[in-house]
């Protein structure tokens, strides 16, 4: 316990000294949200466009920092060595992968009440009521995304490509799965991939409570799609994770 | 006691048989050195007796563990400088070491390790401001931070300038006098003439040559006696250096001629290892 405070002390230390994590994985979510609501009017869903779209930036928020935020960190790490290094300590391994995803839950904590404080300043969106439903359903969100993150860290050879080839999966899934506006429109095709997509499945149940008032338990399938994705995601990261750079 | 114990080490990359059965034992307080060309297994052995690579046959015991299946009470033990690792470029000098320490539960005095490998002045700065040279002394920082009784460096001098180098020489020798093991792997071989109670010379998997750096020049008991003739260089190798001087010199001395650039010189251990390694040749 006391390993595990000490590391999530350093990992926020690291996290929020690289430029890199900081803008890129922190603050893109809450940039984009304010760009997107400036230009989108009218109503979605039923509800304000600010509402939707500050409840799609924290899904896609959700993805870019659980998923290609860890990965990226991860990557880099095993890529020079570090993580390598790391195992020769005392620090026991999965007190290690667990401050690490403390870490990035707290970032992702700092990440969300950010967007609704944005919200809240620039189109008065409501505070989310739910909070009992909200938090287990984001907690949900970030445990599956990050158990993919660790998953694709396997496929992901080199630190050069590791961004471009997250944001390459990133983009497209909250785009089909609506993260920056509905679907309903989109081609039959475009709209059956997003409807595997995980992401698809945690703004379902965002939406679902904080713009149609609802509860965790009114989406069990949202919830059992999200967790099979998890599990799916921890699954593969327990075959495939290396911890030394692949040249040995 | 031995703090490190092989038997018959083997390992094979696929096809590649990088280690063909190597024994040695390395005592308590000890600095041995492993000698070897590129190539030759000496990071192979050292990554398994610390546990990162797996064995396929023979057996270890590395501080009574075995390091396949030791855990954080092995660890706790080792400090390791690998031959390539590099740490956060974004925190400082201090900052590293005070991260490692955190892991051990008796931790060396963080300053004093910082002053030890001579990092002082660059305390505060970000590792990625640091030279080549400067990043291998944090390596061995923080390799020394949990206060082991046993510390494995691979090349840990390579890109130290000379003054750098005595002083990791200084040091492991001042880790030497508190009575840890060290195991060193090392390209230089004054270094390891002047650090290793014992080499041991790898080759192709195998250990060719073990014993303490004077066993292994004496070993070899040529000496090289050179001079020039006619303005052209003589070298002789002779195991009877005493008989052939005085013959070369009576005969000079008789002719009224001087020996000029007369030089008698006992092999030294990189002559005794440049021999060793190329006689294995294949
Ligand atoms: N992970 C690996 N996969 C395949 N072959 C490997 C691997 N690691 C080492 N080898 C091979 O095993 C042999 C021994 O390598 P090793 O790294 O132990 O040599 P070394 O003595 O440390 O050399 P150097 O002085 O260059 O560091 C080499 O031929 C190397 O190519
Ligand atoms: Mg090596």
């Amino acid at each position: 316990m006391k390993l595990l405070r000490h590391q999530v002390k350093w990992e926020q230390r690291l996290f929020w000294r690289s430029r890199e994590s900081a803008v890129f994985v922190f603050l893109f979510p809450i940039l984009l949200f304010a760009l997107l609501t400036a230009v989108y009017n009218g109503h979605i869903y039923g509800r304000p466009a600010s509402w939707a779209l500050l409840a799609g930036m924290i899904g896609y928020g959700t993805a870019n920092t659980a998923f290609a935020g860890l990965a990226i960190t991860l990557v880099s790490r095993r890529e020079i060595g570090i993580l390598k290094r790391i195992r020769a300590t005392p620090l026991p391994p999965a007190v290690y992968l667990t401050a690490v995803l403390v870490s990035i839950m707290i970032v992702f904590a700092i990440q969300v009440a950010s967007l609704f404080a944005l919200g809240r300043v620039l189109k008065s969106t409501p505070w989310p009521s739910h909070l009992l439903s909200l938090v287990p359903a984001l907690a949900l969100g970030v445990a599956a995304f990050a158990a993919l993150g660790l998953a694709i860290t396997a496929f992901i050879r080199s630190l050069e490509g590791s961004s471009a080839v997250l944001n390459v999966i990133v983009l497209p899934m909250a785009f089909l799965t609506g993260s920056f506006g509905p679907t309903r429109h989109y081609p039959k095709v475009l709209r059956a991939i997003g409807d595997v997509l995980p992401l698809k499945y945690l703004l379902d149940l965002i939406n679902g409570i904080y713009l149609q008032g609802q509860q965790l338990w009114d989406k069990p399938t949202a919830v059992a799609v999200l967790g099979g994705w998890g599990l799916f995601g921890m699954a593969v990261a327990l075959r495939t994770f290396r911890w030394e750079p692949r040249e040995g | 006691m031995s703090a490190i114990s092989v038997r018959d080490l083997r390992k094979s990359y696929g096809a590649y048989e990088a280690l063909r059965g190597i024994s040695f034992e390395i005592q308590e307080g000890e600095v041995f050195g492993l000698l070897g060309p590129n190539g030759a297994g000496k990071t192979t052995t050292i990554e398994i007796l610390e546990g990162y690579r797996t064995r396929d046959g023979g057996d270890i015991d590395v501080l009574g563990f075995d390091p396949e299946r030791a855990g954080s009470a092995f660890r706790e033990r080792i400090g390791v400088v690998l031959q390539h690792s590099q740490l956060w470029p974004n925190l400082t000098v201090a900052e590293t070491h005070r991260m490692f320490a955190g892991y051990y539960e008796h931790p060396r005095n963080v300053d004093e390790v910082i002053a030890l490998v001579g990092l002082d002045e660059k305390r505060t700065a970000r590792v990625k401001t640091l030279s080549g040279g400067q990043k291998r002394r944090l390596d061995l920082g923080v390799a020394l931070v949990g206060d082991p009784d046993l510390v494995f460096l691979d090349e840990p001098t390579t890109g130290f300038d000379p003054a750098a180098r005595r002083a990791a020489w200084d040091m492991i020798r001042s880790l030497r006098s508190l009575g840890k093991t060290i195991l060193l792997t090392t390209h230089y071989l004054d270094e390891a003439e002047q650090l290793a109670d014992r080499l041991a010379v790898l080759r192709g998997g195998v250990i060719i040559r073990e014993g303490t750096p004077s066993e292994l020049t004496s070993g070899s008991s040529e000496t090289e006696i050179r001079y020039r003739k006619d303005g052209q260089e003589v070298v002789i190798r002779t195991s009877e250096p005493t008989r052939l001087l005085q013959h070369l010199t009576a005969e000079a001395v008789a002719e009224g001629r001087e020996l000029e650039g007369l030089s008698v010189r006992r092999p030294t251990l990189e002559d005794v290892y440049l021999s060793l390694t190329a006689e294995h040749q294949e």
